[in-house]
């Protein structure tokens, strides 16, 4: 099987569309890779698919090899040079970083990269999808993985069904790691409308027996980066109580943040008004040496100096514990 | 054996819709659709252990059609709300366009909510708890002021979490049910919100409702290239199902800092968003609605934000963009709430 060579896959849920799911996805692809581990991204939302657009690949084709299709490579293993960003407080993300981070090899895949046009509609019916995602579970070949995550559509149809089907039969062969499937990462944002379509999404996960990580609430207030004020755009807080009604992990609040949104749409790499400290870190500010919309650089390179990455690289090393620990 | 590189094959947009025949095993990936004019007769039905069960099926248009004309024949005008992208505010913008067409008491207004698996119209009309009546004629919508009535799945779930997990032929029944049940009455206009995507629902919704006729669809999207990527793919399945773009709207499209009065763009249009994509498409572009926290909230108590806050400048937006789409109709010069 394909997915021999993979440790663990995780998924990524929402009921909710455009609450960031591929966002975070992207994120802690991102912040994996920055703590050392080979990562896949596979995205099953056929209709939709924003892996490739956020990993920056968007013109990559696939490539076929006997026995399969081989991903799209984002970056190889290798040493990243020290973060330009002052770090302090000596956290550990600061002390790696003063002598360059070994970073793991990312490579995504998609249906996007097997599309001739990208404005082109796929209208497909259950069925075509059910095939497809089986598909991308059988015959694509990965490099050995530590994670494979794995980023769905919204909802609880078609697509969910045919992943779960094929991942439960498979992680449940003899050659299969133990634990293979570790659970699902379940993404939401604050408001009440969001949390009731995603409170499906964590009762779908009781039906089929999916252990959920936790819940990362996203989009939960955004700074103004002219006053430093915190608004919350989409209320607060309603993630964390979600979780708790529901007794599962709460991972952390994500806030908007234009800076990594400039990072996607634009590959400009982060800068920040003098004076913001993001979890004790000091992020990079403008007028600091540091070129304004500079575009140099792997995406995994300037993400370091996103306000997210310190509040990722917590949640990735909490859920890298929580997932070792059934091993 | 290598998976084939070819492009994907697209299915038929006139294929009827009616029951499936009762199959013997799962569909085959190029399947042409049990209920299609080929199935048991295409190349890939070779082979296929349902092939003689789809070959005997019932050939010709659906005989259920008829039936759904019939009902929706006394409803004016119906306008689909769709876009390719989650969370850009579809449903936001549905509930809205209601409000606003509802605001004039003269005007009949039904909301139908096609997303089965996360219906967000009930809560945000704040008839989160009903159920639907069901009487000898048909089922009754949900009647949130005497002028706007709601239907949704939500409606008809035991639990108000329950996830339902279903397949797209199952989703397609219920809609169906929804559209030949449904006792809407006289109605002027008749939105129509849908989940995100170019599938089974969109399908659905459009082979049902293409005989009885539809004005057309506004799509809306948010103003980062992401979101428009999707959207791009929208009208491509628009103008390949042959419905009428009546154009486009920009939602949350630039912040106000409440403390510093400072306008961000959260979401960057550099790519020009949803202005340049309808430029570059020749479809009418309806208007940009800035994002407002009070909106959300609005929507989180099932109020109606154009009654809430008539002043703020998100309300004057939305009500340029609903009358453009009144417009866009030919139902210009109808009274839209307190102008």
């Amino acid at each position: 099987m394909p997915l021999d060579n993979i440790k663990n896959i995780v998924l990524v849920l929402s009921g909710k569309g455009g609450v960031g799911k591929s966002s975070v996805t992207t994120q802690l692809a991102l912040t994996l890779s920055l703590q050392g581990h080979s990562v896949g991204v596979l995205d099953i939302d056929l209709t939709g698919p924003s892996i490739p657009r956020f990993f920056a690949i968007e013109e990559e084709k696939v490539r076929q090899a006997p026995g399969g299709w081989i991903p799209v490579p984002v970056h190889d293993g290798q040493m990243l040079a020290p973060s330009r960003s002052p770090s302090t407080n000596g956290n550990a993300n600061g002390d790696a970083a003063a002598s360059g981070t070994q970073i793991g090899p990312l490579s995504c895949m998609s249906l996007g990269f097997i599309l001739p046009n990208r404005n082109d509609a796929v209208i497909w019916r259950g069925p075509k999808k059910t095939a497809m995602v089986r598909q991308f579970l059988t015959d694509v070949l990965w490099p050995p993985l530590d994670y494979l995550l794995i980023d769905t559509p919204p909802g609880t149809s078609d697509e969910h069904i045919s992943l779960l089907e094929t991942l439960l039969k498979s992680t449940s062969t003899p050659g299969a790691p133990p634990n293979q499937l570790a659970g699902a990462v379940v993404v939401t944002t604050p408001q009440a409308v969001s949390i009731s379509d995603v409170k499906k999404e964590l009762n779908f996960c009781k039906k089929t027996g999916i252990r959920v990580l936790g819940v990362i609430e996203n989009m939960a207030g955004f700074v103004c980066p002219n006053c430093s004020e915190c608004t919350n755009v989409f209320s607060k807080g309603g993630g964390e109580v979600m979780a708790r009604e529901f007794e599962v992990g709460f991972l952390g609040s994500v806030a908007v943040d234009p800076m990594f949104v400039r990072l996607v749409e634009e590959g400009e790499r982060p800068l920040y008004p003098k004076g913001t400290v993001v979890e004790g870190k000091t992020m990079v500010e403008r007028g600091d040496g540091a070129v304004e919309g500079s575009k140099e650089g792997f995406l995994v390179d300037k993400y370091r100096d996103c306000s997210l990455a310190p509040l990722f690289d917590g949640i990735v090393r909490r859920l890298v514990e929580d997932i070792r620990s059934r091993d | 054996m290598a998976p084939s590189l070819e492009e994907p094959t697209q299915v038929d947009l006139d294929a009827p819709l009616k029951r499936a025949p009762k199959l013997v095993a799962p569909e085959p990936e190029h399947c042409p659709g049990p209920e299609s004019q080929q199935a048991g007769t295409a190349d890939s039905c070779a082979g296929c252990p349902n092939q003689k069960i789809c070959a005997a099926a019932p050939k010709g248009p659906d005989p259920d059609i008829p039936l759904i004309t019939a009902r929706l024949s006394s409803i004016h005008h119906k306008i689909l709300v769709l876009s390719g992208k989650g969370g850009v505010g579809k449903s936001t913008f549905s509930t809205m366009l209601s409000h606003a067409f509802a605001a004039n008491p003269d005007l009949v207004v039904g909301l139908m909510d096609t997303d089965i698996c996360g219906p967000s119209i009930p809560k945000m009309m704040g008839v989160e708890e009903e159920t639907i009546h069901v009487s000898g004629e048909g089922w009754e919508p949900v009647w949130v002021q005497e002028n706007l009535g709601v239907m949704s799945v939500q409606f008809m779930l035991p639990g108000r979490d329950d996830a339902v997990i279903w397949r797209g032929a199952k989703k397609n029944g219920l809609i169906k049910k929804f559209l030949m049940e449904v006792r809407w009455g006289d109605v002027d206009v008749l939105v129509v919100d849908t989940p995100p995507g170019t599938s089974d629902e969109h399908l659905s919704v459009n082979s049902f409702l293409k005989t009885s006729g539809v004005d057309g669809a506004v799509l809306v999207s948010t103003p980062q290239e992401v979101s428009l990527l999707d959207v791009r793919k929208e009208i491509d399945f628009c103008r390949k199902a042959k419905i009428p773009i009546l154009g486009i709207v920009e939602n949350m499209s630039g912040f106000v800092c409440p403390g510093c009065k400072h306008e961000s763009q959260i979401f960057r249009a550099s790519t020009g968003g949803a202005r340049r994509l309808a430029e570059d498409e020749k479809i009418p572009f309806l208007g940009a609605v800035p994002l407002d926290p009070r909106i959300g909230m609005a929507c989180d108590f099932g109020e109606s934000f154009l009654d809430a806050y008539p002043d703020s400048p998100a309300c004057k937006a939305i009500t340029g963009v609903v009358r453009r789409v009144a417009e866009e109709m030919g139902m210009k010069g109808i009274v839209l709430g307190k102008e």
